[in-house]
């Protein structure tokens, strides 16, 4: 086959290059540039190479920051995807009710993330908030302002809360997808209920649930708003997560280049394992071709 | 094993207004124990409807199913003793080719040694011996069929086995094969097999009756033989054969059939009730071309390699014929019909000819 040459075509691409070097190749350059610098004044710069990862690398905050993160993404994935798994089976499959569903589990989706916090910030204020007060009447001693162990439980139940209808839809996507034969197939054989999700659902949810726990981890390794607005990071640093972290070092102490390279840390992080997920989904696809 | 009856069955699946509304026509048939059954029609004909009420996907309006004396009409799938296959392969991914037939035996308790012993033995028949131990997701759909094959033949004590156009996905040549073991498989265990299918070619190369049906209907049950000689509607006349038979209106009177201004002679009389629409069937195997007969306007010669199909039309009607190898559309041809290949029917059903 004869290939035409023309340079010119290179034009058509002209407008995507722009837009991914506006929103992406050169703020992440400017970060880059911030974090092998020392800008202390205005129009100051002083080249300081590796020190800034080093420190940050190096630094008891980072390491508390970074491990309150991985517990917390940890935690939520334990407890969202077998959880959303459970109500997407539970949900009907089909007629009015299946809708109405449908709507209640995508009304926390569409909650803003700031109004979110709030919501949960009074809802669990122990004088006032229904949360708090019942569980303190209740006989639990609750306060998540000031005991790490609640503010930890409230934070957790918050995301649960805000989060988990995003594995039940995928789920129930991937649930619905299944022929009918199969399930007709199961019945001739006599398999038992559990026999169905074992062979049959889990199996066929296998990509689904890959997509759902890789967007459960990215979501909730950098989150930021909701755990901001309900607890502001504390009691203490107890929920102090990577984003918030990195807000504070930037916005609070104005150390950029310290942020910068927490920022770049933090990328990389994401990256990788977006990049484990992707080979082990393409595995997958390959494997059923 | 046993035999299927199906007593007065009608089905309906809406409000019944009138008797066109059923999808399902009446009917009421008894299967023999271990024959093979093939439900041949076109699409939306209720073969599947009737397959369906077999299996207990569906209970029927009306009429009542037995396999054997047990009245099963009410009963789901799972209580039938029935095994399945369907249009497409249902593999179970994640096991194994030898877990996944093992695996309705598993589920019913049945003992390891005659698991272990029954497995190979249809492994074998299928020719999976050599996979068995491959997950059942990294094969080809021909493959995975098989498997549900398999798993569709692997009990031993199943009263039917049903069919739902399982050859669709598999390819032409593997076909024939297919259709090969499945017919060893049946004298083997002799288990009733009730197999749907619009696949003329595959009905009647499977079944030792063809249940044909059109409409709702059930129009013809019979060998394959019966329903190339005497096609007991007009419809099963056209839909087999290759080309289909040809219908020619004419009218009666007594020993001969005329058509346009031309007489032809019937194998003894024929009387059809007053009123009704006449017809002659005749298939184009049984027009003999040549010097004979009624005059013949040939429009189009197919050759299709071992003999040749000559359509034309005859006092204004599409007629064809097939010629025997070798032999040439004559100059001048004329049809004639070969007495023992006329049918006449009656608004469609044939009606017995004969002194």
């Amino acid at each position: 086959m004869n290939k035409t040459i023309n340079n010119r075509a290179w034009f058509l691409v002209l407008p995507v290059l722009l837009l991914v070097a506006m929103n992406a190749i050169i703020p992440l350059m400017t970060v880059v540039n911030y974090s092998l610098q020392e800008s202390f004044i205005a129009g100051f710069w002083d080249w300081v190479g590796t020190r800034h990862y080093e420190e940050v690398l190096g630094s008891e905050r980072f390491h508390g920051a970074l491990i309150r993160q991985f517990i917390f993404t940890g935690i939520i994935l334990v407890i969202e995807v077998p959880l959303g798994v459970a109500v997407a089976l539970a949900m009907p499959k089909k007629g009015v009710w299946a809708s109405v569903c449908l709507v209640l589990m995508a009304l926390p989706l569409l909650i803003p993330w700031n109004v979110v916090g709030a919501i949960w910030n009074i809802f669990a204020l122990p004088e006032i908030g229904l949360l708090g007060w019942g569980l303190n009447e209740l006989g639990f001693d609750y306060n998540y302002t000031n005991q790490p162990l609640a503010a930890w439980f409230t934070v957790v139940l918050m995301d649960v809360w805000h989060w988990t209808s995003l594995v039940v839809l995928l789920a129930y996507a991937g649930l619905q997808s299944i022929d009918e034969a199969y399930y007709r197939a199961a019945k001739i054989d006599g398999a038992s209920r559990w026999a169905v999700f074992r062979f049959i659902q889990l199996p066929k949810l296998r990509t689904v649930l890959i997509i759902a726990i890789l967007l459960r981890f990215i979501d909730s390794f950098m989150i930021y708003t909701e755990p901001f607005v309900l607890t502001g990071g504390g009691p203490g640093n107890a929920t102090t997560f990577l984003s918030i972290d990195l807000v504070k070092a930037a916005v609070g102490e104005f150390n950029l280049g310290i942020a910068a390279a927490m920022s770049i840390i933090y990328f990389l992080m994401t990256l990788l394992v977006c990049w484990l997920f992707f080979t082990l989904m393409n595995n997958d696809r390959e494997r059923q071709s | 094993m046993a035999k299927i009856t199906l007593d007065h069955i009608r089905h309906a699946y809406g409000p019944v207004s009138s008797p066109a509304d059923y999808a399902l026509k009446e009917l009421d048939h008894v299967w023999t124990d271990g024959g093979a059954f093939a439900l041949l029609g076109p699409s939306g004909c209720g073969k599947t409807t009737l397959l369906n009420i077999i299996s207990g996907l569906i209970t029927p309006s009306e009429g009542r199913v037995l396999f054997d004396d047990r009245d099963v009409t009410t009963l789901p799938p799972e209580a039938r003793n029935i095994a399945q296959v369907f249009q497409f392969p249902v593999v179970y991914d994640t096991m194994t080719v030898r877990q996944n037939l093992a695996f309705p035996l598993k589920n019913r308790g049945i003992p390891k040694e005659q698991i272990d012993a029954r497995v190979p033995r249809i492994l074998d028949m299928l020719g999976l011996s050599t996979l068995a131990d491959r997950r059942a997701e990294s094969l080809t759909a021909d493959l995975k069929q098989k498997i549900s094959l398999g798993r569709g033949m692997v009990r031993e004590d199943v009263s039917a086995i049903l069919f739902d156009e399982p050859l669709t996905v598999i390819d032409p040549h593997l076909k024939w094969q297919l259709r090969a073991q499945l017919k060893t498989l049946h004298r083997e265990f002799g288990h009733t097999m009730v197999y749907v299918t619009h696949d003329q070619t595959e009905a009647l190369t499977f079944a030792d009756k063809v249940v044909v049906m059109y409409d709702g209907e059930v129009v013809q049950v019979g060998t394959p033989q019966e329903l190339f000689e005497r096609p007991a509607h007009t419809f099963v006349g056209y839909f087999i054969g290759s080309p289909g038979m040809n219908v020619l209106p004419v009218t009666l009177d007594g020993a001969t059939a005329s058509l346009g201004g031309e007489t032809i002679a019937l194998p003894g009389g024929a009387r059809a009730p007053a009123g009704t629409k006449t017809e002659l069937g005749i298939r184009p195997e049984f027009v003999k071309l040549g010097a004979e007969g009624l005059a013949f306007n040939v429009t189009r010669v197919d050759d299709i390699g071992r003999e040749k199909i000559v359509h034309g039309t005859l006092g204004g009607h599409p007629l064809a014929a097939i010629l025997p190898e070798g032999a040439e559309v004559p100059a001048e041809p004329r049809a004639a019909f070969a007495p023992e290949g006329i049918n006449i029917y009656a608004d469609s059903w044939r009606v017995e000819t004969g002194a």
